[in-house]
């Protein structure tokens, strides 16, 4: 049965509707993985097991019956555990919020999946909060990541690495406020999608930053990723940042090939804090796509500081009260950097909305010439488990504010970006590069990391176990 | 040109007004978050904008 854990979504969802294997046997097989797994590496804080045999045995009903049972007929699924799951306190990573009563639905993009034929088992581990890059969590215990325990899954969707890159689920969902889908989707291997800021609906998950809050998917296909957003796409008055536009489809045009896309790295400050790995990583993709021109933005650098700022004290807003009342409750990395920004001077973060708008602009003026961008994901690969310094060629940096400085100007305008991962030659672990599109072009950046997966280029198989 | 930047300062001020309790074994963390965030908003204050720059949430009524 191990090997139903090594399918992709795509290939679930054809097996079971092709009667080829039961969605119950696909449930079952995953079950049994986390059973094992789980101990371990530490992915998931919630099994709904009960729920999930359950769902698998109505899309086996609807396949015997001859209706429709969507395109991802019994694909196993996790979320984040920021999402609503009907039944379950959304913890958000925290201990304040367990005491919390269950929610009584799902999140909006659960409910999709569902209506699209995925099995949800269960609730995955994260950075208290989502104020975080490590996947560490002094609730819960950190999320290791599958490639080598003994290292950081990444933050703060953790437990979404861990559990797609160790085989316990094809498909999972996290969040992105300032890299938490790219980053452990460079740690751990993996395709991760952080769409357009307000191209899928955020209703019924907990929030961290509202300006800057997204939700994706995280894979090991990037097929699976097309699939599970085109069914995630739609409407929903319930998420007031949500885009009054039609769904655009990415499926369709997804092995459309690359003739015609411009691509160009990103220099500069994408290229200054790069750790050799991340170069080499950005070398490898660029030259697999032949890509010959760099792009110097402007600010870069002020857009990232931007957005520490506009966290900070957005977040600090949103736990105002439960600061106030229950400090010492919180992860005490997460509590400290919410309590200074509570004291940040409110003028700091009109200029730093002003600013992100500039930098929007900047980009903007570029995708007039170039419709796909370069960038590292991460300035490192994953780093060991509570490391605290990172070596920059040669330079100690503190680790924790340093993992996310790629990833937060791109977020910090909303720009849609694919992670791929990228195995260098002789390297022990996997490190990502973001392929970034302009806004609303989510099919443009899956067409390249498709395109770089077809040429061998990046790939995310399952871990070996440890 | 403004002061150097005191973080102890700021948080002796700041915190009772914000009715947040900062515990002394919490203060170091606490006022080196607060001087990292001074160090990036000079990075953020020092982009030359114009007056009529707009900010980028925009509310659709």
């Amino acid at each position: 049965m191990t090997g139903l854990c090594r399918l992709t979504a795509a290939e679930i969802g054809a097996q079971v509707r092709a009667r080829k294997v039961s969605a119950r046997a696909v449930a079952e097989a995953h079950l049994a993985r986390i059973a094992r797994l789980n101990p371990a590496l530490n992915a998931f804080t919630d099994v709904t097991a009960d729920r999930a045999l359950a769902m698998a045995d109505g899309v086996d009903k609807a396949v015997a019956e001859g209706r429709d049972p969507g395109p991802l007929a019994g694909v196993p699924f996790a979320v984040k555990n920021l999402f609503d799951i009907a039944g379950l306190p959304t913890r958000a990573g925290s201990q304040i919020n367990r005491s919390h009563p269950p929610a009584h639905a799902d999140a909006m993009l659960v409910q999709r999946l569902a209506e699209a034929g995925a099995v949800l088992l269960g609730g995955l581990n994260m950075g208290e909060y989502a104020y975080d890059f490590t996947g560490e969590n002094a609730h819960d215990g950190a999320s290791r990541n599958p490639h080598a325990p003994g290292h950081m899954s990444g933050g703060s969707s953790g437990g979404c690495g861990t559990a797609v890159a160790a085989g316990m689920v094809p498909l999972a969902l996290g969040s992105d406020t300032n890299g938490s889908i790219r980053v452990p989707s460079s740690f751990c291997g993996l395709f991760g999608l952080k769409p357009t800021y307000g191209r899928l609906s955020r209703s019924g998950t907990f929030p961290f930053v509202a300006s800057l809050d997204h939700l994706g998917p995280f894979a090991r296909s990037v097929a699976d990723l097309a699939l599970s957003y085109d069914a995630m796409l739609g409407p929903d008055a319930a998420d007031p940042a949500l885009a009054d536009m039609p769904p655009l489809p990415t499926l369709p045009q997804l092995d459309a090939g690359m003739a015609g896309v411009r691509v160009a790295r990103l220099g500069g400050y994408f290229a200054e804090g790069a750790g050799s790995q991340a170069s080499a990583a950005v070398d490898h993709v660029a030259n697999a796509l032949g890509v010959q021109e760099t792009v110097v933005p402007k600010l870069a650098a002020a857009a990232r500081a931007a957005a520490y700022l506009i966290t900070m004290t957005e977040a600090a807003a949103l736990h105002r009260q439960r600061l106030q009342t229950q400090a010492e409750a919180f992860d005490p990395d997460v509590r400290d950097r919410l309590l200074a920004g509570a004291m940040v001077p409110a003028a700091w973060v009109a200029q730093a909305q002003k600013v992100r708008r500039a930098f929007a602009a900047e980009m903007a003026a570029v995708f007039q010439t170039v419709d796909v961008l370069l960038a590292p994901a991460t300035p490192c690969p994953a780093p060991e488990l509570g490391q605290k310094l990172l070596d920059l060629n040669g330079i100690q940096v503190p680790l924790r504010p340093n993992i996310g400085i790629f990833t937060q100007p791109i977020s910090c305008i909303g720009l849609p970006v694919v992670a791929v991962p990228v195995w260098l030659v002789g390297a022990a672990m996997p490190i990502g590069v973001q392929v970034i599109a302009p806004p609303w072009r989510e099919d443009l950046a899956l067409r390249v990391a498709r395109g770089l997966e077809l040429a061998g280029a990046v790939q995310a198989p399952v871990a070996q176990e440890h | 040109m403004t002061a150097p930047f005191d973080a102890k300062a700021v948080v002796d001020a700041m915190a009772p007004m914000l009715g947040l309790t900062i515990v002394p074994e919490w203060r170091p963390s606490v006022e080196a978050h607060l001087t990292a965030a001074h160090r990036l908003a000079q990075v953020v204050l020092d982009v030359p904008l114009p007056d009529e720059a707009e900010p980028a949430p925009v509310f659709h009524p």
